[in-house]
């Protein structure tokens, strides 16, 4: 198993070298990893897996009831959600399946309900229903005055983020694939194969799947392709504590207008209750700040949709960045000459479509020339589990008896036991840094943000790092 | 939930945080002959936020201590009491009915049964995020509660120049934990004309050791990749500027730690957030009382200790048979008051003076009390100026004129 993030590459050439290890990234990974005799490469610039837009966006599992049909996207989001479901049973990713409900909080809005059930049955999704005030406000009796009526969307699910980038990482790394860390790409040639000049030194290999996000342009162009430039959209968004938990039942979502897909309100899996994100287009891909203008404005969107909601205190604020490129789907496109895919313009459904899309992919590498050889299935894979929805290691008496440390609590907030802080530590993909931790087990995420915990974890992470 | 013991384990008294409310609640309880009297504490020490304080300011003025030295005493005087502290044990939730608590630790999970419960959770400072601080989220950013630890209890290397938001006492205690873990105070910042700090304090930073204090400035923006790079600020007159820094430190604003009592259905007061209370610590689910600075975050550990001794006698009288005293009247401030605590006028019981806190600066600040529109009492607080984050103390002989049956005691600067 191989995790680097300093030192040279391997000379050797790859089979095939992914660039960019965010939720797509690593789901090619995965996929291209069921084929043992594949090399392959999976490069990111950071310093851990998913610490582009994958770590943060709305973490909503998407039944692809409102996309544009017959878009690509449309396909890939719509069997992603069959896929990632799946798959998310089957490794404990946490996923709940809580339904959305669109609300109308105007005549128009109102009368815009019916077409979007039309157009979630064209997206083969039949399952909505029209519901008046009276049932709306008998599902979510917390919801501000004056709705008028909702679309109920059962199958819309909340989902871990984390643990599902995770999670194709470490099948991935399990099942032979090289993961390089701190690896920035910085130019690509063909010469023979790819030769890929990074941070760390060269890298070759035979095929070149660019997952790049919000750098897929730059990757694309170096490759000498002008199809698409990524600007970054920031979303800004807060996490309410989880005391606000009960305030909310469904995906609050707005109904869609011109303007995008609006405001939401929603649950967490970790039972807090997001509240976003805003929709900025920027020029600047670093870009990742909160404002004030931005909370300001999310805080009033929220107290009408929610009127208690701001009366609680706010555990977390941050900002994601979509990959938009203008143009309403994915460009996800083989240049078959070159041996190369690009994955780009995966905006902000890409966490919902990465098992379809890595599915697609792999397809293209193929008609390309790529042998993929036989299947082997990975090792059945379990997640350590992040979610409220199913007990948490402080919550089994089974697992405590068998070892102490999990019912030894580091994270009050967040009931992070040491065991699980050790296990991490442990990992395939080991966290470096202390937000890589929290990522993997939520401590230091909560309210006090570390007043309490702050210091004792750290000190765990440096001497189980040393 | 997977193997939650079902048979409950019985104690007389159930005391939840060994802060120096509840070691004080405990050690009276035990030395009284309460019963069985058992402390839980999560972290694996009992002492609470003194454990971490390593600077005077604790005991009292002819015996002064150490935060450190304060723990371990009322540690001490808690089991030679008698009761039984257990560390590295989180009281986690309530059983439906009846003073019941579950918990997990080491040992397993675990359902406690007592005649009474004692909260005394404590508080903490609200950190960057609820504060609504915008910016990045780069390393480097910690409260002073994280920074005392990080320094006093595991001697972890922080930044090198460090800016800290607050300028009352307890921005001091951490400008000094910053000094003493080798690195540089750059500035305290405050958005308030002055410091919320005694004038010594404030000078001896200022002039001894060379620390400014930026005084009518807000922290605007965090900035920086990985680790913060610097604190943008504006001043009132529209100055902007960016101090660098590889550190922040927020401090002040405390809040009570409520999780438990939320999660218990107790009724809090909308200032404080800490559980409504009266004179008396009762709160309103019978059997549960509340100590500390969980009632209003944050007072000084000596009063701490003092609500804890209280709170231990309303204790005795319940086991002993008094009856569980009615809510009574609801006591509000008015803005730039922030909050109030006791919270409620019981009749009948006997009157302790309330704490308050501002919101801004006041200066010669005159206190009205009205209950429905009719003036109970009027009192000058101070001859000086009334600061933020300052103890501020109304005295409760107009208790006595409270209509029992009337609305809310309204208190206001006029
Ligand atoms: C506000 C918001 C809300 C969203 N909500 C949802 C949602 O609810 N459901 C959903 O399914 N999706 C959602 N998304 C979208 C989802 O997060 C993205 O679609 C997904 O993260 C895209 O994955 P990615 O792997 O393409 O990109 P990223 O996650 O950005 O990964 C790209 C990686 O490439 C690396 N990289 C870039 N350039 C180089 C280089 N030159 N060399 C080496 N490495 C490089 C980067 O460091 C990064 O790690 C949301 C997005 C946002 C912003």
């Amino acid at each position: 198993m191989t995790v680097t993030a300093d030192g040279p590459l391997p000379p050797t050439p790859y089979d095939v070298a992914i660039v960019g290890a965010g939720v797509v990234g690593c789901a090619v990974a995965r996929e291209l990893a069921r084929h043992p005799r594949l090399r392959v490469a999976l490069l990111d610039a950071q310093d851990d897996v998913g610490q582009g837009t994958s770590k943060a966006n709305t973490a909503i599992l998407h039944t692809g009831f409102d996309a544009t049909p017959g878009t690509l996207e449309a396909r890939l989001v719509r069997e992603g959600y069959a896929r990632l479901g799946a798959y998310a049973d089957d490794t404990g990713i946490p996923v709940e399946r809580v339904g959305a409900l669109l609300v109308a909080w105007d005549e128009e809005q109102r009368a815009a309900l019916p077409r979007l059930a039309e157009k979630a049955e064209r997206n083969a999704y039949p399952d909505t229903a029209l519901l008046g005030p009276e049932e709306l406000y008998a599902r979510e009796p917390h919801l501000g005055p004056g709705a008028l009526g909702a679309l109920h969307v059962p199958g819309e699910s909340i989902i871990c983020p984390w643990t599902t980038t995770l999670a194709y990482a470490t099948q991935a790394v399990r099942a032979g694939v090289d993961l390089h860390l701190n690896t920035a790409v910085r130019a690509a040639r063909r010469s023979g194969g790819h030769l890929l000049t990074t941070s760390r030194g060269t890298l070759r290999a035979r095929h070149l799947v660019n997952a790049a996000g919000l750098h897929a342009d730059t990757l694309d162009r170096a490759l000498g392709h002008e199809d698409f430039t990524v600007t970054p959209r920031r979303g800004q968004l807060l996490v309410y504590d989880k005391l606000a938990r009960p305030l909310v039942r469904h995906i609050l979502l707005p109904v869609p207008t011109a303007l995008g897909k609006g405001v939401l309100v929603a649950p967490t899996v970790y039972g807090n209750v997001l509240l976003g994100p805003t929709a900025e287009d920027l020029h600047d891909k670093r870009a990742t700040g909160s404002t004030a203008d931005g909370t300001a404005a999310l805080r009033e969107q929220g107290r009408r949709i929610l009127p208690a909601l701001p009366e609680e205190e706010v555990t977390a604020v941050y900002a994601g960045l979509r990959a938009a490129t203008g143009q309403e789907d994915y460009r996800i496109t083989a240049h078959p000459g070159q041996a190369y895919v690009t994955v780009g313009g995966i905006r902000s459904t890409g966490l919902t479509a990465s098992l379809a899309i890595a599915a697609h992919v792999t397809g293209l590498l193929a008609e390309n020339g790529l042998d993929p050889g036989p299947v082997r299935e990975p090792e059945p894979l379990t997640m350590p589990n992040l979610g409220e929805a199913s007990p948490r290691p402080y919550q089994r008496a089974d697992l405590i008896a068998a070892d102490p440390e999990y019912g030894t609590l580091v994270c009050h907030c967040e009931r992070v036991s040491r065991g699980e802080i050790r296990d991490a530590l442990a990992s395939t993909v080991p966290p470096r840094t202390l937000d890589g931790l929290r990522r993997r087990t939520r401590a230091r995420a909560g309210r006090c943000q570390g007043f309490y915990c702050g210091a004792v974890v750290r000190d765990l992470f440096e001497r189980g790092r040393a | 939930m997977t193997g939650q013991a079902v048979v409950p384990r019985r104690v007389d008294v159930l005391v939840v945080g060994a802060g120096p409310a509840g070691l004080a609640a405990a050690a009276r309880l035990a030395a009284a002959g309460a019963g069985r009297v058992e402390v839980l504490e999560r972290e694996a020490q009992p002492g609470g936020v003194p454990r971490h304080c390593a600077h005077g300011g604790f005991g009292t003025w002819t015996r002064p201590l150490t935060g450190p030295r304060y723990a371990r005493l009322l540690t001490e005087a808690a089991e030679r009491a008698g009761a039984t502290l257990r560390t590295g044990v989180t009281a986690l939730d309530w059983a439906p009915t009846g003073p019941v608590l579950t918990t997990v630790g080491p040992g397993g999970p675990e359902t406690v049964e007592a005649r009474a419960v004692v909260l005394a959770t404590g508080a903490r400072e609200r950190p960057r995020a609820a504060r609504l601080v915008p910016g990045t989220r780069p390393a480097g950013v910690c409260t002073t509660g994280e920074l005392q630890q990080a320094v006093h209890l595991f001697g972890q290397h922080i930044g090198t120049r460090a800016v800290v938001a607050g300028a009352a006492d307890v921005s001091y205690a951490a400008a000094a934990t910053v000094r003493t873990a080798g690195a540089e105070v750059v500035a305290l910042v405050t958005e308030h004309p002055r410091a919320q700090a005694g004038r010594a304090r404030a000078g001896a930073a200022r002039l001894g050791h060379g620390i400014p204090l930026l005084t009518d400035t807000t922290i605007t923006e965090l900035v920086g990749h990985g680790r913060l790079s610097g604190v943008r600020v504006r001043h009132r007159d529209g100055r902007t500027a960016v101090l660098p820094c590889d550190t922040v430190v927020f401090t002040g604003d405390f809040v009570p730690e409520h999780e438990l009592a939320r999660r218990g259905g107790l009724t809090l007061d909308p200032g404080t957030r800490g559980p409504a209370v009266g004179a008396t610590p009762h709160t309103s689910r019978p059997g549960v009382f509340a100590a500390g600075n969980l009632l209003h975050a944050v007072e000084p550990a000596g009063t701490a200790v003092r609500e804890g001794a209280r709170a231990a006698g309303a204790v005795l009288d319940f086991l002993a048979g008094t009856p569980w005293p009615e809510p009574g009247v609801p006591v509000v401030v008015e803005p730039p008051l922030r909050w109030i605590a006791p919270n409620r006028v019981t009749p009948g019981a006997v009157p302790a003076r309330h704490v308050l806190r501002t919101g801004v600066p006041l200066p010669r600040p005159v206190l009205y009390v009205h209950q429905d529109g009719r003036l109970l009492h009027r009192q000058r607080l101070t001859a000086g100026t009334a600061l933020p984050e300052r103890t501020l103390t109304l005295a409760a002989r107009w208790h006595d004129r409270v209509d029992p049956d009337g609305g809310p005691v309204r208190v206001s600067t006029g």
